[in-house]
């Protein structure tokens, strides 16, 4: 059976996303492509994973309490997905917004596959999902995303380090065998969800440049404008 | 002798669990809002234990990880609909994985005042795609019995004014606008769940059951099915027929 596919967008606005493993750059890039497309005087509205206000209280309690299966894991996500689908993307995109979403569906694609969750499941969970105009995906190698976090943070999270599914007691290593796994559905899927896939292990000035050229390409936005930190 | 055949998920079934090992009876009470399940319920749940059965009792948004975001989702009036599908079925896979599958393998019988009947019959009621919720909700195991108590919406609005004696906004399906007046958005949204649950009878083996007569009289239907299921020689249900048949 096939799996199943998300809607396409029939309104004005258009839907960028940016997906990849944490540490690989991209709400950086996704910040610094906004700002661009604000300077082209757009409409930009920001969306990120996990910030519903109905919902994101029952995520953070149970993340704090290590209350979450592979299962409800999954489901919350795709609830906090649904609200801010329903109350924010669709209007947004409808009044013709340009909505900048910092982690998709393609997360919970990955992310739950990983956990052990059906791969049929949660992608017809999804189903209601709009289909982005571009999805870009920082591809980086593990080692590099993980100096970055280990660089960045003190601590590495339970959830995050998939610490919930016993890959490894060692929070480290387990954030390493977890998030290497991810990096592979990704991978496996890039070419079925037509990801743009940007090099993040390049400069930040060289992958933005590639962003906005895609941007252009692709959305049909005013090519002279187009250079990163152009005139 | 008691031939116990084995529970099983409708489609997904959930990662780590070993249906071989739930010993107990999975048992769900279904119906519309106001039509006396959760009266047998608690009937149930007594005769059950005289007669010597542990019982554990679950229903909707009593979840320790979804329980009061539901609620103040609720107060807030700002559910939209797959949100709500959603709360409720995480709501939902919370008790099944940490109540009502832990009890089935200490060998309880888990009564259920409703189980993802309702989150389908609402999604359907609100226009949600019924394959997109039945394949969501397909992580569910496939209950020994599901009682469903039937009855009309005049009956459903007697007892609300007798009972409660108001009309609850979620109850009424204010959220979908059928009507700015509660009585009438209650008589539309709840012939609007009668319906969706009508057409779930077949699919999933519901035995239905007469609930505009007395609670007596319900109760002692439930109890001679009920005593069915435990010495029945098979051990066979209805439920498990029809699933089985859908599944070729």
């Amino acid at each position: 059976m096939a799996l199943a596919s998300l809607q396409p967008n029939r309104h004005k606005g258009k839907l960028i996303v940016v997906e990849g493993i944490d540490g690989s750059g991209k709400s950086t890039q996704l910040s610094l492509l906004a700002q661009w497309l604000r300077s082209q005087e757009m409409s930009v509205a920001f969306s990120s994973w996990n910030s519903s206000p109905l919902v994101k209280e029952t995520t953070r309690r149970g993340k704090k309490k290590e209350m979450f299966t592979p299962t409800t894991f999954s489901l919350i996500h795709a609830t906090d997905f649904a609200d801010r689908m329903e109350r924010y993307i669709m209007p947004l995109l409808k009044s013709g917004a340009v909505v900048c979403a910092d982690r998709y569906a393609y997360t919970a694609f990955a992310r739950d596959v990983v956990r052990g969750v059906s791969r049929r499941w949660v992608r017809n969970l999804y189903r209601f999902a709009v289909k982005p105009n571009l999805a870009f995906y920082f591809r980086v190698p593990l080692e590099v995303a993980i100096g970055r976090i280990l660089g960045g943070r003190d601590a590495i999270k339970y959830y995050e380090a998939g610490m919930d599914i016993g890959l490894s007691r060692n929070i480290v290593e387990s954030f390493r065998l977890f998030q290497g796994r991810i990096l592979e559905e990704y991978d496996s899927m890039a070419e079925e969800m037509g990801f743009h896939i940007i090099d993040a292990s390049g400069s930040i000035e060289e992958q933005q440049q590639q962003m906005r050229e895609i941007t252009v390409r692709e959305l049909g936005i005013s090519k002279k404008t187009a250079r990163a930190g152009g005139r | 002798m008691e031939v116990r055949i084995p529970l099983q998920f409708y489609s997904d079934a959930l990662p780590d669990v070993d249906v071989a090992e739930l010993q107990g009876k999975l048992i769900v009470v279904e119906g519309p809002d106001a039509v006396g399940r959760s009266t047998q319920v608690s009937r149930l749940r007594s005769w059950l234990e005289q007669s010597g059965h542990a019982v554990l009792d679950t229903g909707m948004a009593r979840s320790a990880l979804a329980g009061s975001g539901i609620q103040q989702a609720k107060d807030g009036n700002t559910f939209g609909p797959l949100t709500m599908t959603l709360f409720y079925t995480t709501d939902f896979a919370d008790r099944l994985e940490n109540e009502i599958i832990p009890a089935l393998r200490a060998g309880f019988v888990v009564l259920t005042d409703r189980y993802i009947f309702s989150i389908i019959a609402r999604a359907i009621a609100r226009g949600e795609d019924r394959r997109w919720i039945e394949t969501v909700a397909g992580f569910a195991l496939v209950p020994h019995v599901v009682y469903y108590l039937r009855a009309e919406v005049p009956d459903l609005v007697s007892r609300v004014v007798v009972g409660r004696g108001y009309f609850d906004y979620w109850e009424s399906g204010m959220d979908l606008g059928l009507s700015k007046d509660m009585y009438e958005s209650f008589v539309k949204y709840q012939t609007r769940l009668i319906k969706a649950l009508d057409s779930m009878q077949d699919t999933y083996g519901f035995v239905t059951v007469d609930a505009s007569r007395s609670a007596n009289e319900i109760f002692a239907d439930l109890q001679r099915s009920i005593e069915g299921l435990f010495y029945s020689p098979k051990g066979e249900t209805p439920a498990k027929k029809k699933i089985a048949k859908r599944r070729v």
